[in-house]
Order: structure tokens, then C-alpha cells, then sequence
């Protein structure tokens, strides 16, 4: 494998991580919780459009299932903090993550009572095809997930930026008892950030189970993406998708240039320097209040 | 209590906007508001004067429905409103400026007043009140671009206030707007609040702890004390009440001389 392909696979894996990255600061930056089942809810994104496209399931076609599955972990996302998390409003922090915790159990259980514990592949027309630039030969699927990755970033942040809904949301994020006295529906806020990072979840699902099969166990690959998330600075969305890309682009490299096994470390490796000397991540997004 | 009907000089006949009665209201365990009564009318400038702690905030708080009242009734053009989310309260037309700017520190100026008018959707009527603020407030007009974190103090406060303003409230409750500000900044700021309740017609609740400045512009005050009304007159006669003089403006009178007048006991620290 050329250099060019192994940035080209690196930028694609580092995709999936920054979203799901992203969706751990929406939620961080909206309610100043951790949802350690992120992860979990992109292994339930991809599982849902795979029981919806897969032949043995419900043989949907592939571009039916991807907007009901999104539209699902949407409705997931907000039944989950309307029923539950709005009525642990007011308790520590912790409480919190120790409940995405268990619910990531839960998801894990659930998807391997519905769907079995082998690996699986998702039935998706992008997968194990080859796309050619010039003479370079490249995974279509890597190309898409770089591609979609890149228009949903862009989606989000024209909702974040033109929409009088998303400035609200970084309003309350930024001041939740001013956004209180402006009549913004805070909790409605908190609900629909939940939905939005179950969908952005969903997204990163699908486009990993493009790239390969996946089985119930892949939630944990957000505690990786929870590694970038730290790197390019807890708090912000593009730091979350730079912190995304450079863990993408670290395992390739180091597992080539390195000696075996050290590519798995090399994400840690690099959380503990960043940690060290510059603990809010590459691109933090810090204000003191003042007082 | 001197809670007399002196007919108040400015608009003595304007209906009563704001009307609370009797409210109690808890800050986590402590009862910070003891049942408290007092009448806003419509027009009119209020001031609710008093020290540190006297329950002030709470009661604006509890009027804008940030905080739910124990007991007691709010009614806000007639329809009791205690209780209510704030949402609500700021479509019925009663905005609450918080004390200390509590400004979105990484929006824009622009985008901070455009989240005053979230409760609205007629997107002509807010570009007009957008160029209406910024006519009182032409820094901030400068300034339209900027993050608001990156603002002075005075102009973080007036971009509190004409946040405020966006929501096109009947009645603005302004908390504190003197906190943090220097004598200058506060005479301009309080220049403004007098035109916009002239020029606008908004009706204002002002709470504050300089009383001097909020007994000028204001046409009726009340004085609270531990979550009690314990005072309440027009604004000129308060200003010359030996009480208020003594407590609130820092001018010495025989009596306080003598240390006898309070009407709580006096602190004892030991």
C-alpha cells in the first residue's frame, strides 16, 4: 500500500472517530455530561440499518434504511432524554456517566440478542468497491466516508451558525440561565441535542459497517473516539473532527513505521502528551467567566 | 409597614400591570422571600431598593419563572402567572435583564440580540427592533460582529439590556444594572433605561442596591428587607424620608446618631 492510500484509509477510519467524537461534545457542551454509550449508539445506527437492508432481516433497499435508521436513533436520542436524563436533572455528573455506562451494556446485550454476536456485514453498494484517480486505486468506501463526513460537518455547522434553533442551542450551551430568560426551551434544547448526536451517531455507524463487518462489541471503539474528542479539545466540534482525524491517521502510520502492537498504544500515547502540555486540546474553545 | 396609597405623581391612573400578592419563595432551604406584596403599573418605573441579600433577585426570579414560588399569586395583566415556565412569561411580553450581564459570551453582539427575540418569528418586526437598539446603543452597532465575551463590562450590560428589548417586552425586569459599572457608565446607562421608558413605554421593575441613582428615575419604590416590603412610597418622598436616607443613601441623621432606628434588630457579630 502507497503512502497515498494508507492517508487515504487513515483519513477514513479517522472520519468515524471524529463523529462520533462530535457527538460526545454536542452532548458535553450541551449539558456538561459525558455519554459514554456514544459509541454503543453507533453500533445500534449501524445495527438498525443493517436489519433494515440486510437480505436475512427485513431486505430493505440500502438507501430506504439509512433515513429510518437515522430518523430512529434521532427518536432514540430524545425519548432517552426526555424519559430519562430530564428526571436526573439537578444530579451530579456523575450519576450521569455512570448511567450512559450501564446503558451502553444494555445496547450492547440488546443488539446481540437481536442480532447475533458473529460478525456481520452490512449489505451497502459502497462496500468493496474500488474507485481509480489517475493511477491511484482507492476504496470507494473510504472516499465516500471522507466525503459524507465532510457535507455533514458542513451541514452542521451551517445549523449551528444560520439557524435560529442551532444558536440557540450554543446559547444554552454557553449560558443555560440566560438562555432560560430569553424563553428558550432549555430542556427541549437538551432533548434535541440528544437526538442530533444519536444521529450523527447513526451516520458514523453506517459508514463504518461500509467499511467492514461489525459486530456488538464495535461501540467500544468509542472510547478511542472519546481519546480524540480529549485531543482536539473537549468542547469543541471541530477540534473533535481534527482529533478524529489525527487518531486516523496515527494507527496506519505507526503500524507501519513501528514495530507491531505499537500501533494500538500510539492514541493513548499521544492523549497522555497532549494532556501534558496542553490539557485543553489542540483547538480548545476555553472562556473564563468573568466575574 | 407604611404601605399608605399615596397617589403617585407620574401616570396615578395607569392600570396595574404587575401585581403580586403575598408571594413566598425559597432559596434552596431558605425562605428568601416572606410574603411579599407590591403593585407595578403600566408606564411606570418601580424600584425595589435594598441591601445584599434582602431577597431582591429572588423575587425578580420568581416573577420571570426561573424559580417557582411557594405560595402566593403573580398576576401579570390579570391572569396569574406564578408558576409559569419563562418561555411563556417572555411571549406574554415580561423579559427579565439579569443581574451581573449574563451575556453569551462566544456569539456575536448581533446574534445575542437576536436570541432576545426567539420567542418571535416575524423577521421584518426584529430587524427593525435590532436597528431600534442599536439607536440607543451605538457601540454596540460598532461592535455588531465581535463575540460578546470580548465586550467591557458597560457594553456587555447595554447589550444585556437591548437583548432585552428584542423580546419587545411590555415590562422589563432589570436586575442590578449598576453591578460592576462606573459612575459615568451607570448615568448613561440609567439615561437610557429613563428614554426607553418614555420614548418605548416599557414599563420597568428596577432592582437595585444604589438606591440614589434608582430613586431619580424611578416614579415609585419599595424596600425590602430580609423578603419583606417594608417601605413603599412614591420616589421623590422616599428620597427624603430620613429613613431611607439613613439606610440607603448613607446620610446621617440625628437618629442614627443615636444608633436607635432599625427595623430589624441591629447585627451583632459576637
Amino acid at each position: 500500500m502507497g503512502v497515498l492510500q494508507l492517508i487515504v484509509s487513515g483519513l477514513a477510519n479517522g472520519c468515524v472517530y471524529g463523529l462520533i467524537a462530535m457527538g460526545f461534545v454536542l452532548i458535553y457542551k450541551a449539558t456538561e455530561a459525558v455519554n459514554f454509550a456514544q459509541g454503543d449508539f453507533m453500533m445500534l445506527g449501524a445495527f438498525i440499518c443493517l436489519g433494515l437492508t440486510n437480505p436475512q432481516f427485513m431486505d430493505l433497499p440500502f438507501w430506504v434504511s439509512v433515513p429510518i435508521a437515522i430518523a430512529i436513533m434521532g427518536a432514540f436520542g430524545y425519548a432517552l432524554d426526555l424519559v430519562v436524563l430530564r428526571r436526573m436533572f439537578g444530579q451530579s455528573q456523575i450519576a450521569i456517566v455512570i448511567l450512559t455506562i450501564a446503558l451502553g451494556f444494555v445496547l450492547r446485550f440488546f443488539a446481540g440478542v437481536m442480532w447475533g454476536h458473529e460478525p456481520i456485514s452490512l449489505a451497502s453498494p459502497i462496500a468493496g468497491r474500488d474507485v481509480r484517480f489517475g493511477g491511484v486505486v482507492l476504496g470507494l468506501d473510504e472516499v465516500m466516508v471522507i466525503a459524507v463526513t465532510i457535507v455533514l460537518t458542513l451541514l452542521l455547522w451551517l445549523y449551528f451558525n444560520r439557524t435560529k434553533l442551532g444558536v440557540a442551542m450554543q446559547a444554552s450551551s454557553q449560558n443555560q440561565l440566560a438562555a432560560y430568560y430569553m424563553g428558550i426551551p432549555v430542556k427541549r434544547v437538551h432533548s434535541l441535542i440528544w437526538a442530533l448526536s444519536g444521529m450523527v451517531a447513526a451516520v458514523a455507524g453506517i459508514l463504518f459497517a461500509s467499511k467492514g463487518s461489525i459486530d456488538p462489541s464495535i461501540g467500544l471503539l468509542g472510547i478511542k473516539a472519546f481519546a480524540a474528542a480529549v485531543i482536539g479539545g473537549f468542547g469543541s466540534l471541530p477540534g473533535a473532527l481534527l482529533g478524529g482525524i489525527i487518531v486516523g491517521l496515527i494507527e496506519p502510520f505507526s503500524g507501519r513505521y513501528m514495530p507491531s502492537g505499537y500501533s494500538q498504544i500510539m492514541p493513548y500515547l499521544l492523549l497522555f502528551l497532549i494532556l501534558i502540555f496542553r490539557p485543553h486540546g489542540i483547538l480548545a474553545q476555553v472562556h473564563a467567566k468573568k466575574v | 409597614m407604611t404601605m399608605t396609597a399615596h397617589a403617585p405623581t407620574a401616570k396615578p391612573d395607569a392600570k396595574v400591570v404587575l401585581s403580586i400578592r403575598n408571594l413566598e419563595s425559597y432559596y434552596g432551604p431558605i425562605m428568601a422571600i416572606r410574603g411579599a406584596s407590591l403593585d407595578v403599573r403600566e408606564g411606570q418605573i418601580v424600584t425595589v431598593l435594598g441591601a445584599n441579600g434582602a431577597g431582591k433577585t429572588t423575587l425578580l426570579k420568581t416573577i420571570s419563572g426561573v424559580m417557582d414560588p411557594e405560595k402566593g399569586q403573580i398576576f401579570y395583566e390579570g391572569q396569574n402567572i406564578a408558576g409559569a415556565n419563562p418561555d411563556r412569561i417572555v411571549r406574554l411580553g415580561m423579559v427579565h435583564v439579569p443581574e451581573g450581564r449574563e451575556v453569551f459570551p462566544l456569539l456575536t453582539v448581533e446574534e445575542n440580540l437576536r436570541m432576545g427575540a426567539f420567542t418571535r418569528s416575524d423577521t421584518a418586526e426584529i430587524a427593525a427592533d435590532e436597528k431600534m437598539v442599536f439607536s440607543y446603543f451605538p457601540i454596540l452597532k460598532e461592535r455588531r460582529a465581535q463575540a460578546a465575551g470580548t465586550l467591557s463590562g458597560g457594553q456587555q450590560q447595554m447589550l444585556a439590556i437591548g437583548r432585552g428589548l428584542m423580546a419587545r417586552p411590555k415590562v422589563m425586569l432589570l436586575d442590578e444594572p449598576s453591578l460592576g459599572l462606573s459612575p459615568l457608565l451607570v448615568k448613561e446607562i440609567f439615561q437610557i433605561v429613563r428614554r426607553l421608558n418614555k420614548e418605548r413605554g416599557v414599563t420597568i421593575m428596577l432592582v437595585e442596591q444604589n438606591a440614589k441613582v434608582a430613586l431619580e428615575v424611578a416614579d415609585y419604590g419599595y424596600v425590602m428587607e430580609l423578603g419583606r416590603i417594608v417601605m413603599a412610597d412614591e420616589a421623590d418622598r422616599l428620597l427624603q424620608s430620613k429613613d431611607v436616607q439613613e439606610f440607603y443613601l448613607g446620610i446621617q441623621t440625628e437618629d442614627a446618631q443615636r444608633g436607635q432606628k432599625r427595623w430589624k434588630q441591629k447585627k451583632t457579630w459576637r
